[in-house]
């Protein structure tokens, strides 16, 4: 595996109709949580699209994103490679569990070799002989693992995360925290989280930025 | 149980029988007479001989190969189209532009873009004028035949031409529901192309929701009369074209064999969606690793390339189609290869207005009838189920499929048998009500979503403020609505006006509408009339959208100035 390259936020700003909406400069090492703090409405999740690279039309965007000395800037989402953990897990109900993570593995190798991988997957979140499963079958928690294996299964080289544990419940919460964030550290993925949780931030354990509402 | 909600109520199971009743008297009215038994006309055995008539007619099995393979192959071509269009342009501005030119496109009747077509690629059509004699070297329009081909590529090519405009509406209809912007979002993070993730993510989605439009189509493309009368071979005909001719033969005769060809157009029918059900299986089997193979990115430029092309080739070629009927209609003089009619006049239109006014009134008493009937069923359905806050199972709604997936020639040829059986009298009446059988299903499924999706709580204050059921309903719900509805009632009198079938049969033969008459036209050989006729039967649907559009801005700028006021 390549050595892990920081993501570097240079001087992104977000506006809307000509008025700054939200501004983030940072660069966020290897293994670091950044996280971006402030109510609702202060344009957290429009700079997470940012950089993943969804921005919504009706918004306008300046500054540059890199990975290293890759500059992502105007590249398509798919080219980007950095894993997006959305607020819901979102597994595809056309697949089974199994189908799921193999659609994160890149291509090649072969049938049994990808199954096998699959495998190895679900045994490492605890969920082994799952593979044949309906996703709609699991537990909230058990899907938001699956998510989290499927992000990891892409090899991302960051790892980008949208409130990804607002709709657990409290205890599952801690126990998703613990598990996702011992996985980037584990694969050095520089990481940015927004969030509005405080406990969130706290439990990532990296540097807060908090972001207020416009004007004030 | 309040008077209005009695009155509500029985709205759900008579529109259902509206539907499924004549269907199924005009299936059982065409298997009678397939067995000889009609004794109207003095057919009062049982016997095969319709069958034996029918086997014996010729050129049987080029008919029925035909019906089967310009169904099937424009169908997939059409779904292909739009799947590729999607796939490559889903979520971008492209897709936008095109959803704005959909509602006209789909306002274009089948009959005046098949006319069109024709015109259009005919020897001596638009676009062989346009590259002679510079780029062809054709001082003569040049020898090959269209429209009319025995092989049906004409044929194929106008149903695409129509089809694919109605797939892409019914499929941006069914995206919300299948979560297609976050699977796509998904699937792209993960590294997936714009195309590939639409085919491994979205589509599996996508397609079981718009599985019964599909049907339709196939259904609709295998067994259409006018569009094959149109564009499709003559000797022989498709199947359906067939029964047509049999029937309005004056050897009556013949009719017990139209019976017998109109049951065999149902097996076509059944034969070719019981094809697709099977390719379905099998695609979704030989797909199932390929979606999971983890492949990112091929074919991503090919794809999107073909999409824009092939995409932008069918609206050009409606585009040009309609350009052409619009030159035609002007025409005075206009020899090969020149581009451009010289001098321009208006003798074909002041000859259209002399004989078309009887059928243009035809045409709008009838779409106003069937829209109006079909409306009024669709809201009272639509009103029951708020009432009862269920909506219908699924298995009634496939009922109100059910006059787009039985082949139309079928039934209705068979509630002619009735009609004769009993001595009802064919005319305005039984055409208007056999319209409405055709406009209630995309009324419905027009105004269905919106119906459903309306706030409740609307409802709910106007009641806490006191206002009864029916209040609610008139002063509240309707006004809300005002705009669905109106789409809804334009999409429906759209429908009317291309039909040509219903009005054939059920009028007896004698009801001329702009669509029998434009239909008429284009066999015979004066195009300048057939231009006028084919743009007459489609500025009518045209103004209907128009209206629609406007009419409930202004109805509702007035009630706002009616209650300040107050």
């Amino acid at each position: 595996m390549p050595e892990p390259s920081p993501l570097i936020l240079d001087d992104v700003v977000i506006t809307r109709s000509g008025r700054p909406l939200v501004a983030v400069d940072a660069r966020i090492a290897p293994g670091e949580v950044l996280t971006l703090m402030g109510p609702s409405g202060v344009g957290k999740s429009t700079l997470l699209a940012q950089v993943a690279g969804f921005l919504a039309p009706a918004f306008e965007a300046g500054g540059r994103i890199r990975l290293g000395d890759d500059d992502l800037t105007d590249a398509p989402p798919e080219r980007r490679r950095l894993g997006l953990l959305f607020q819901d897990p979102l597994l595809f109900p056309h697949l089974s569990v199994g189908g799921n993570l193999a659609f994160g593995l890149p291509a090649g190798d072969g049938r049994a070799e990808r199954r096998r991988r699959v495998d190895a997957a679900l045994t490492d979140i605890g969920l082994s002989g799952f593979a044949d499963r309906d996703p709609e079958t699991l537990s909230g928690g058990q899907r938001a693992r699956v998510a989290l294996m499927r992000v990891l299964l892409a090899e991302p080289r960051a790892m980008l995360l949208d409130e990804p544990f607002s709709r657990l419940d409290a205890a599952l919460r801690d126990e998703m925290r613990r598990l996702v964030f011992a996985r980037v550290r584990e694969r050095g993925l520089p990481t940015l989280m927004v969030t509005h949780d405080r406990e969130d931030a706290e439990a990532a354990g990296g540097r807060v930025i908090t972001l207020t509402a416009p004007g004030h | 149980m309040t008077p209005f909600e009695r009155a509500i109520r029985p709205f759900p199971g008579l529109t259902l029988a509206l539907l499924s009743l004549p269907v199924a008297a005009g299936l059982v009215g065409v298997v009678a007479p397939a067995f000889g038994w009609l004794p109207a006309l003095g057919g009062e055995t049982l016997t095969l001989s319709p069958w034996r008539a029918l086997l014996q007619a010729p050129g049987l099995a080029d008919m029925l190969c035909l019906s089967l393979v310009t169904g099937l192959a424009s169908s997939v071509i059409a779904l292909a189209i739009v799947t590729l269009f999607l796939g490559a342009f889903l979520g971008t501005r492209p897709l936008r532009w095109v959803q704005r030119l959909l509602a006209p496109l789909l306002a274009v009747p089948h009959a005046a873009a098949a006319i069109g077509l024709a015109f259009l690629l005919a020897p001596s059509g638009l676009a062989s004028r346009l590259v002679s004699p510079w780029a062809s070297g054709w001082e003569q329009p040049p020898d090959y035949l269209f429209p009319g081909d025995p092989a049906g590529l004409a044929l194929i090519a106008g149903l695409v031409l129509k089809e694919v405009p109605f797939l892409l509406l019914m499929s941006l209809a069914a995206l919300p529901q299948c979560r297609a912007e976050e699977r796509l979002r998904v699937a792209r993070s993960l590294g997936y192309g714009r195309l590939n993730a639409f085919l491994r993510a979205v589509l599996p989605g996508l397609y079981p929701l718009i599985r019964l439009p599909v049907y339709a189509v196939i259904a609709f493309a295998g067994s259409t009369v006018d569009v094959a009368i149109i564009l499709g071979p003559s000797t022989p005909p498709t199947l359906a074209v067939a029964v047509v001719r049999w029937l309005n033969d004056p050897d009556l005769a013949l009719r017990f064999q139209a019976s017998a060809a109109a049951l065999l157009q149902l097996g076509v029918t059944a034969l070719s969606l019981l094809a697709w059900w099977l390719a379905e299986r099998l695609v979704a089997r030989l797909a199932a690793g390929w979606l999971i193979g983890g492949v990112r990115a091929r074919g991503e430029r090919l794809g999107r390339t073909l999409a824009a092309g092939l995409t932008a080739l069918s609206i050009l070629m409606l585009g040009a189609s309609l350009l052409g009927l619009l030159l035609w209609s002007l025409a005075g003089w206009w020899p090969f290869p020149a581009a451009w009619p010289s001098p321009m006049t208006l003798d074909a239109w002041r000859q259209g207005l002399a004989s078309g006014a009887t059928p243009l009134a035809h045409t709008a008493s009838l779409g106003l009838a069937s829209t109006l009937l079909a409306l009024a069923l669709a809201i009272g359905c639509l009103e029951a189920e708020a009432l009862r806050r269920r909506t219908l199972a699924p298995r009634t709604q496939l009922i109100l499929y059910l006059p787009l997936l039985v082949p139309p020639v079928a039934f209705l040829y068979g509630l002619v048998q009735w009609q004769a059986q009993l001595g009802l009298a064919a005319g305005w009446l039984a055409a208007a009500l056999g319209h409405a059988l055709f406009v209630l299903p995309y009324v419905f499924l027009t105004l269905a979503e919106s119906y459903r999706r309306l706030d409740p709580r609307w409802g709910q204050v106007a009641a806490a403020l006191g206002a009864s059921k029916a209040r609610v309903f008139w002063r509240v719900r309707l006004p809300l609505l005002a705009a669905p509805i109106g789409a809804a009632a334009a999409v429906g009198f759209a429908v009317s006006v291309g039909q040509y079938l219903p009005t054939l049969l059920l009028g007896g033969g004698r009801l001329a509408t702009l669509t029998t008459e434009a239909v008429s036209l284009a066999s015979g050989g004066d195009r300048r009339l057939t231009a006028v006729f084919a743009l007459g039967q489609l500025a009518l649907p045209a103004l209907g959208f128009i209206l629609a559009a406007g009419l409930p801005r202004w109805l509702f700028h007035h009630r706002v100035s009616d209650s300040t006021a107050t």
